[in-house]
């Protein structure tokens, strides 16, 4: 056990270090030159020549690399361009809020995509199956920023249950401790008795969660019926309920526990797909992350910026992938074996 | 297995009802009776504004772009300033100026018993402070630039030096007579910051901004509000809001959709779309006024046939300006005539605009020696921008209007660097670009973007119009401080550029900002500043 894990844990430095190198070279090869990007209409030679000398963009691109390199492997990532402050800064403040979204939007997707696809599985081919699956296709079909915004009209506009946007009601006054909402205002209501921030907070969350979880619903449900199914069919699932042993027992303890393989797999990968895809579901919901910030990034060729978010999404990612590994291996043995 | 997917959907359902209830008392809250007698103003209350991205520092010397300056307006103050929903300039921390005889003296009087937001004197020290650190390259603070815009107004080949004469008196020596330089005082780069807070926060400053404005800054969250509280000892009118919030929405619906919810009270950049709804909503009122901006098409006046007026006068005539308008920008733009836009001193509305009309348009071409046409390049530019929302759509539409009269053109585009590199060198025979205003005066359209200096690479003046009368109007009136002078120089020299023609102006775009009907005396600054100073807050 242990041997694989550290096998595992090695292949990330391999995989660590072709995402630096992609990430540094389509940022320095994209076309353009990004200091005319940065000054626009009225920059003049002399600015221009400034501001390349001051991204070192003079130096020669091997060069560049190293300095790169030897930069990022200390988790130096200097400053922004843009906004001149500590990218690492800039990151910790904007990282919590999508981490935090991502955590809602699985564990909504997770659960609820578990017991509509157990669900479907045990009543196969009757009209709870047909209307799951069909609202599971729909789901994995629909552009998130429609559905945002449809969400919005019913919820917020309609009924006035929810806000449009933001994560907090900015007429509060919240001071984040944590940067995990969430969290935050639980400490708070513990600390002064006050729920009111918890309440505006997981107001807040709940619109954007389940834009976000949308399509992992849908494909969690669809990885579990099927697998579901498969495992039904099993001999020693005939076998117990010839035993007499009671159906639900049958399906929660025998078949789910050995369903759920494949499904864990699916939750990792889309828990990281969620961090790095954010992106429209904060643009919409004006959900202060990490996906807008590298957005803005790109748009602005805010150099350093970009690729230290990009490799802090990807290590997210490798590093999620790595549990899921460990995660499974330890749920079935004999991954470790092979 | 029912009965706990039907419990489980009930204490969802529940929870949410929980959630939703008491939203709307929330918002009822604030806003104190205590009317200002005679005006009829009432003060108190929050104001929240969304707009669509956030501030990248709140340095209003160190910053470049629009959301940043939303925010460090309402912080910072100017010696002068502009006149609300105007480009004059007016007295702000300086009661008054003199200006010596030659013209390189400067010399403000300052406002005493001033307080920055720190409680410390704003005096001339601070003055002089607030600019030397923007280009004396030996000054402490000098490190914390760039300094972008002191070298977009070209700050350093006008000022020489400041010179603090006493507590309360300033002088800046100039190297050169240039009008303009009054208006370039009045815009966001040039305000008066707390020297105690640059020194306490170095870097950080652009985070912890200490000016001596309407309201004092609070906190920030990156990418989602800016807190902003009234500065209750302010030395000008208001505010009369306690607090002003100022959101990120950056989707234009989701924008529009909390203000239709109440949420915000004012918000920027709505989309075309929405404007319909807008108008049509009694709790939404739609401020509009002209942005200080041009989108042109520059044709190349050192290449054949461009350097024939005939040719140029006859492009003139074959666009049909109306079209674009109703097919690119909607209600958000307005058919230019000038090169500066109708909201700028000195614009002169007695020129007759070229009419649409091909008939007259092939007539010239023949008289000036095509009478079949010619074929030439159309460049585009690839990215939105504010006075040119579909630069790709006006050319197909430019396209289709010179085919009608003979001429035939390929239309042509490269990344936005490139772009402007290629149009600075005047690679191009006719381009695309705009210009938006920076400080409101004539000079900053009419220098920057059509006279003999700015027409060598790089250049501004990319139809590369080499003109002397036009050039010595617009000379003249960078060199004079009487505004009367320097009004009817400009207006002159607008009809020099009509008849000579190295553009086919386009539009100007229309700025529009929608508020709720509760939000009195907001008015649009020309220079696109947001301003809440005066804002206040009905039933």
């Amino acid at each position: 056990m242990a041997r694989y894990i550290l096998q595992r844990l090695l292949l990330l430095i391999p995989t660590l270090l072709g995402v630096l190198t992609i990430v540094f070279f389509m940022t320095a090869l994209s076309p353009g030159d990004p200091a005319r990007v940065m000054l626009g209409e009225r920059a003049n030679a002399q600015q221009l020549e400034q501001l390349r000398e001051d991204l070192g963009l003079n130096k020669p691109l091997g060069e560049q690399y190293l300095i790169y390199l030897k930069r990022t492997l200390r988790l130096d990532f200097g400053r922004s361009i843009r906004t001149g402050r500590s990218v690492m800064e800039e990151i910790r403040e904007h990282f919590p809020a999508t981490i935090e979204l991502a955590l809602v939007s699985m564990f909504l997707a997770t659960f609820f995509g578990i017991v509509i696809g157990v669900l479907s599985a045990v009543k196969q081919n009757t009209w709870l199956d047909y209307s799951a699956m069909i609202g599971a296709l729909t789901g994995v079909s629909m552009p998130v920023f429609w559905l945002g915004l449809v969400l919005i009209m019913i919820f917020s506009v309609g009924l006035g249950w929810f806000p449009t946007g933001g994560r907090m009601e900015v007429r509060l006054f919240f001071e984040p401790i944590t940067r995990f909402y969430l969290l935050d205002s639980l400490i708070i209501l513990i600390r002064d008795g006050d729920p009111a921030y918890l309440k505006s907070s997981l107001q807040h969350i709940i619109l954007p969660a389940v834009a976000l979880g949308t399509i992992p619903i849908a494909i969690i449900a669809r990885t579990t019926r099927s697998s579901m199914l498969e495992t039904l069919r099993q001999d020693y699932v005939k076998t117990a309920r010839a035993a007499g042993i009671h159906e639900r027992r049958v399906i929660f303890r025998y078949a789910l526990k050995n369903a759920l393989l494949p499904v864990v797999t699916v939750i990792g990968l889309q828990f990281g797909l969620l961090l790095a895809g954010a992106i429209l579901t904060e643009t919409i919901f004006a959900w202060p992350g990490i996906g807008r910030w590298i957005y803005s990034a790109i748009t602005a060729r805010d150099y350093p910026a970009v690729q230290a978010g990009v490799i802090i999404v990807s290590a997210f990612f490798v590093g999620i992938n790595v549990v899921v590994d460990i995660l499974y291996s330890v749920i079935n043995p004999k991954i470790r074996l092979r | 297995m029912k009965r706990t997917l039907f419990l489980m959907l009930l204490v969802l359902l529940s929870f949410s009802l929980i959630l939703s209830c008491g939203k709307k008392e929330e918002a009822a809250e604030g806003a104190p009776e205590e009317a200002v007698a005679a005006s009829g103003i009432k003060t108190g209350g929050v104001l929240v504004f969304a707009r669509s991205g956030d501030s990248v520092g709140l340095d209003p010397g160190r910053e470049t772009d629009g959301e940043s300056f939303y925010g460090s307006t309402q912080i910072f103050d100017n010696l002068v300033e502009f006149k609300p929903g105007t480009t004059e300039v007016q007295p702000a921390l300086a009661e008054r100026w003199d200006v010596s005889d030659d013209g390189l003296l400067f010399t403000f009087y300052l406002r005493k018993g001033v307080k920055f937001h720190d409680g410390t004197d704003c005096n001339a020290e601070a003055v002089k402070f607030s600019f030397d650190r923007q280009f004396v390259e030996s000054h402490p603070y000098y490190q914390y630039g760039p300094w972008k815009y002191w070298g977009y107004m070209d700050m350093s080949n006008i000022v020489d030096r400041l010179e603090v004469v006493d507590d309360y008196t300033v002088s800046f020596y100039l190297k050169k007579v240039e009008a303009p330089f009054l208006a370039n005082l009045a815009m966001d780069f040039a305000a008066i910051v707390s020297p105690t807070a640059v020194e306490k926060y170095g870097a950080e400053f652009a985070s912890n901004p200490v000016g001596t404005g309407p309201f004092k800054f609070v906190s920030w969250t990156k990418d989602d509000s800016i807190v902003l509280d009234a500065n209750k000892d302010y030395w000008g009118e208001g505010p009369y809001l306690d607090r002003v919030i100022i959101r990120v929405i950056p989707d234009a619906t989701a924008r529009y959709l909390a203000l239709k919810n109440g949420e915000v009270d004012v918000i920027d950049f709505p989309s075309a779309e929405d404007l319909e709804l807008m108008a049509a909503d009694s709790n939404i009122e739609l401020i509009q006024q002209a942005g200080l901006n041009v989108g042109y098409l520059a044709m190349n006046c050192q290449k054949k046939p461009f350097d024939n007026k005939l040719v140029r006068q006859a492009l003139n005539y074959a666009v049909d300006r109306q079209a674009i308008i109703d097919a690119v920008y909607g209600s958000a733009g307005q058919v230019a005539k000038n090169p500066i836009p109708p909201t700028m001193w000195s614009y002169n509305d007695d020129i007759d605009p070229y009419p649409y009309d091909p008939a007259k348009a092939k007539e010239l071409l023949t008289q000036a020696g095509y009478p079949n046409g010619f074929s030439t390049d159309l460049w585009a530019m690839p990215v939105a921008r504010p006075y040119n929302p579909n630069a790709r759509r006006i050319a197909e539409i430019l396209q289709a209007n010179f085919k009608e009269i003979g001429v035939e053109t390929q239309i042509v585009s490269y990344d936005w660097g490139t772009y402007l590199d290629k149009t600075d060198m005047g690679e191009h025979t006719m381009a695309m670009l705009g210009w938006t205003g920076d400080n409101g005066d004539p000079d900053n359209f009419l220098f920057v973007l059509l006279s003999i200096p700015a027409a060598t690479p790089p250049a501004g003046n990319i139809a590369y119009w080499k003109n002397e009368e036009f050039t010595d109007l617009i000379t003249q009136a960078k060199e004079t401080f009487d505004q009367d002078v320097r009004t009817r120089l400009y207006r002159q020299a607008q009809e020099v550029f009509h008849e000579e023609a190295p553009w086919v102006t386009i539009a100007h775009s229309v700025v529009t900002v929608p508020v709720r009907s509760h939000v009195r005396d907001f008015v649009i600054y020309p220079t696109g500043k947001r301003v809440f100073q005066r804002v206040w807050l009905d039933d």
